[in-house]
């Protein structure tokens, strides 16, 4: 058998030491699978920050182990885990985090750079990847130039250019208007129907998280809740 | 990937452009004083030397007086007389002695008049001094002996009292004295201290002292070795005859001096040396300052993008990656400043050589060093920025607004 792509063994995390101590996270245990789509929910304080943030290898469990593909990440050091993300992990932020006053193109190739692709290489794989979010002819736009939509579709081309395992993606919707929310997440729904991309979503929309396939919910740093999402009006019109 | 992490540094530089020259401003600064101020220093001990050789080896000055370097009083000795200068020059090691005296006066032609130096001497002067009449002729020992009313001008009083005229056979007047020009002396430029030595009339000893300064003494007493005598018994034997000459007791200290020009060349030159290093570490000093600036900069800098080094790290930057980008944007900056500084020192130091009128000597070892030292203090100086940024927590700085 296979490792799965990811899984926590009662993960805990712990911020401060003694009577200032916050246990965000709480003996969680959860596997994710290569393929799935997976919404996490939570209200503020849950833990499913602090779940997203170690999925993503920035952070490391206090107790417990996090296997990405079988491998313990929470042990290895910090360049180690740079590696993880530059070569398995895309990411997709509330903010966008595009870096300002460079263009889409040279957004999208950014974490090709750190692959070491050649410039050539970089330009093709990057254009392809804005084709995909549907933005070809946007290349040279600033994100200035751009609405908050494309630029989330930048970001998510940021994401698919290096060709990763999983897309986490922490509130991508949250900075953007209904209409514009539901294209991003039709968008994600589909690279993961028609392309069998793994995707991890935080998310606070019951609405939004009506796309995913799986529904996580956290609560005082515990995983309350792991089933199928609702068919909501997202899954609905999908 | 070094060269993409240049070219993200030149972009970014670019677009905060007038950040960026304030930045490096005072590396411009210091790196443009260092360089000047050692190509000036390095033009004019070259220029000593020139003067040096141009004057021969092996020259003496003789002069009334305990010893005393450069100006000051000098005590009351007897002052030295033409016949103190022929037995000098009888000396079997002298090539040739020569009594100097001189006088600022003002020269008067038909249309033009000047203040200039009168030097009063004799032919074997020229000898001396190695220098050569470029037209007309020097006096005759008849001229001399009689103290005639002929002068030997230089370039620049032949250009200001006759134009562009041949001076040879005019007249210029001297107070009530009327000279004939009889040679016209071949130029020799300014002397290290920025005299003009074509500013000057000649004229035999006898006619200075007689016509114009009325008294017999001689101020000094120039001295050519042969060349097959040491400086040291030339010296030697000259001062057993100036003793003898003015009767000094064994126990008496000598109350005249006699200096080696190589001396003086050695001593100036050695000035220059000591004030062109204690100048160019001034100059470092602001070389120094403008590395705090860079450093400064850098941490705003890093601080305005946290947000930048949130998003590297997280799509896979590694924490060496991000050091390497933020000191080759200090060391891109601060190169750019050097390059800038050096054509700044090397500009000023032609501007001021030939003020100056010495040499313009750019040396390429030191062009170099500045390149390499701005490039160090860029490295220094950025370090401590480029590690802040290479140290942050990714989650940390994502939040960042």
């Amino acid at each position: 058998m296979t490792a799965p792509l990811i899984a926590f063994r009662s993960v805990s995390r712990v911020y401060g030491r003694g009577e200032a101590e916050v246990r965000a996270l709480d003996g969680v245990d959860l596997t994710i699978a290569r393929g799935e789509f997976v919404a996490i929910m939570g209200a503020s304080g849950s833990g499913k920050s602090t779940a997203m943030n170690i999925i993503g290898c920035l952070d490391r469990p206090t107790a417990g182990q996090h296997l990405f593909q079988g491998v313990d990440a929470g042990a290895l050091d910090q360049d180690a885990r740079a590696l993880l993300r530059r070569h398995f992990l895309g990411f997709i932020f509330q903010g966008f985090n595009l870096l300002p006053r460079t263009t889409a193109l040279e957004n999208v190739e950014l974490p090709l750079i750190y692959k070491g692709l050649p410039a050539a290489e970089r330009r093709d794989r990057a254009r392809a990847a804005l084709a995909r979010v549907g933005l070809s002819g946007r290349e040279g736009h600033d994100p200035s130039q751009l609405s908050g939509g494309q630029q989330q579709r930048v970001a998510i081309a940021r994401a698919l250019a290096g060709d990763p395992q999983v897309i986490l993606a922490d509130e991508p919707t949250g900075n953007l208007d209904t209409h514009r929310s539901r294209e991003i997440l039709g968008l994600l729904a589909q690279l993961n129907a028609d392309e069998g991309l793994t995707i991890v979503m935080v998310t606070h929309e019951d609405d939004m998280a009506a796309f995913a396939r799986r529904l996580v919910v956290f609560s005082d740093g515990r995983l309350v809740q792991d089933g199928p999402a609702a068919a909501g009006a997202g899954g609905g019109a999908r | 990937m070094l060269w993409e992490t240049v070219k993200l540094a030149l972009r970014t530089i670019r677009r905060n452009i007038l950040r960026s020259v304030l930045t490096v401003l005072g590396v411009v600064i210091g790196v443009g004083a260092v360089i000047a101020m050692v190509t000036v220093g390095q033009g004019s001990s070259a220029r000593v030397q020139a003067d040096v050789a141009s004057l021969g080896t092996n020259v003496l000055i003789l002069r009334p007086g305990k010893r005393v370097m450069g100006p000051g009083t000098r005590d009351s000795a007897a002052p030295f007389t033409l016949r103190d200068a022929e037995a000098v020059g009888d000396l079997p090691g002298v090539a040739a002695a020569a009594p100097v005296s001189s006088s600022s006066l003002t020269a008067v032609s038909a249309g033009a008049n000047r203040t200039t130096q009168i030097t009063g001497t004799t032919s074997a002067y020229l000898t001396v001094a190695n220098w050569r009449l470029a037209a007309g002729r020097a006096f005759t020992p008849a001229e001399e002996k009689a103290g005639a009313a002929v002068c030997l001008i230089g370039k620049t009083v032949s250009q200001t009292l006759f134009g562009t005229g041949d001076p040879l056979g005019e007249t210029l007047r001297l107070r009530t004295l009327s000279c004939t020009v009889v040679g016209l002396l071949q130029p020799k430029g300014a002397t290290s201290f920025g005299q003009d030595r074509d500013d000057q009339i000649m004229m035999p000893i006898r006619t200075l002292q007689r016509r114009i300064l009325g008294t017999s003494d001689v101020a000094t007493i120039m001295v050519a070795l042969r060349d097959d005598v040491s400086t040291a018994s030339g010296i030697r034997d000259i001062e057993a005859l100036m003793r003898e000459r003015r009767r000094l007791p064994a126990a008496e200290e000598n109350d005249f001096s006699v200096t080696d020009m190589k001396e003086i060349a050695s001593m100036l030159t050695g000035i220059n040396t000591v004030l062109t290093g204690l100048l160019s570490s001034v100059a470092a000093v602001s070389l120094l300052v403008g590395g705090i600036g860079i450093m400064n900069i850098m941490l705003v800098s890093v601080t305005e993008r946290t947000r930048e080094i949130g998003i590297r790290l997280a799509i896979g930057a590694e924490a060496r990656q991000v050091l390497t980008q933020f000191l080759v944007e200090a060391v891109v900056l601060s190169v750019i400043g050097g390059v800038m500084g050096i054509a700044l020192g090397l500009g000023l130091a032609a501007l001021a050589s030939d003020l100056m009128a010495i040499p313009f000597a750019p040396d390429p070892g030191v062009v170099a060093l500045a390149f390499v030292f701005s490039g160090l203090v860029g490295a220094v100086f950025g370090y401590v920025p480029a590690r802040r940024a290479a140290r942050m927590d990714p989650i940390e700085a994502l939040r960042h607004q």
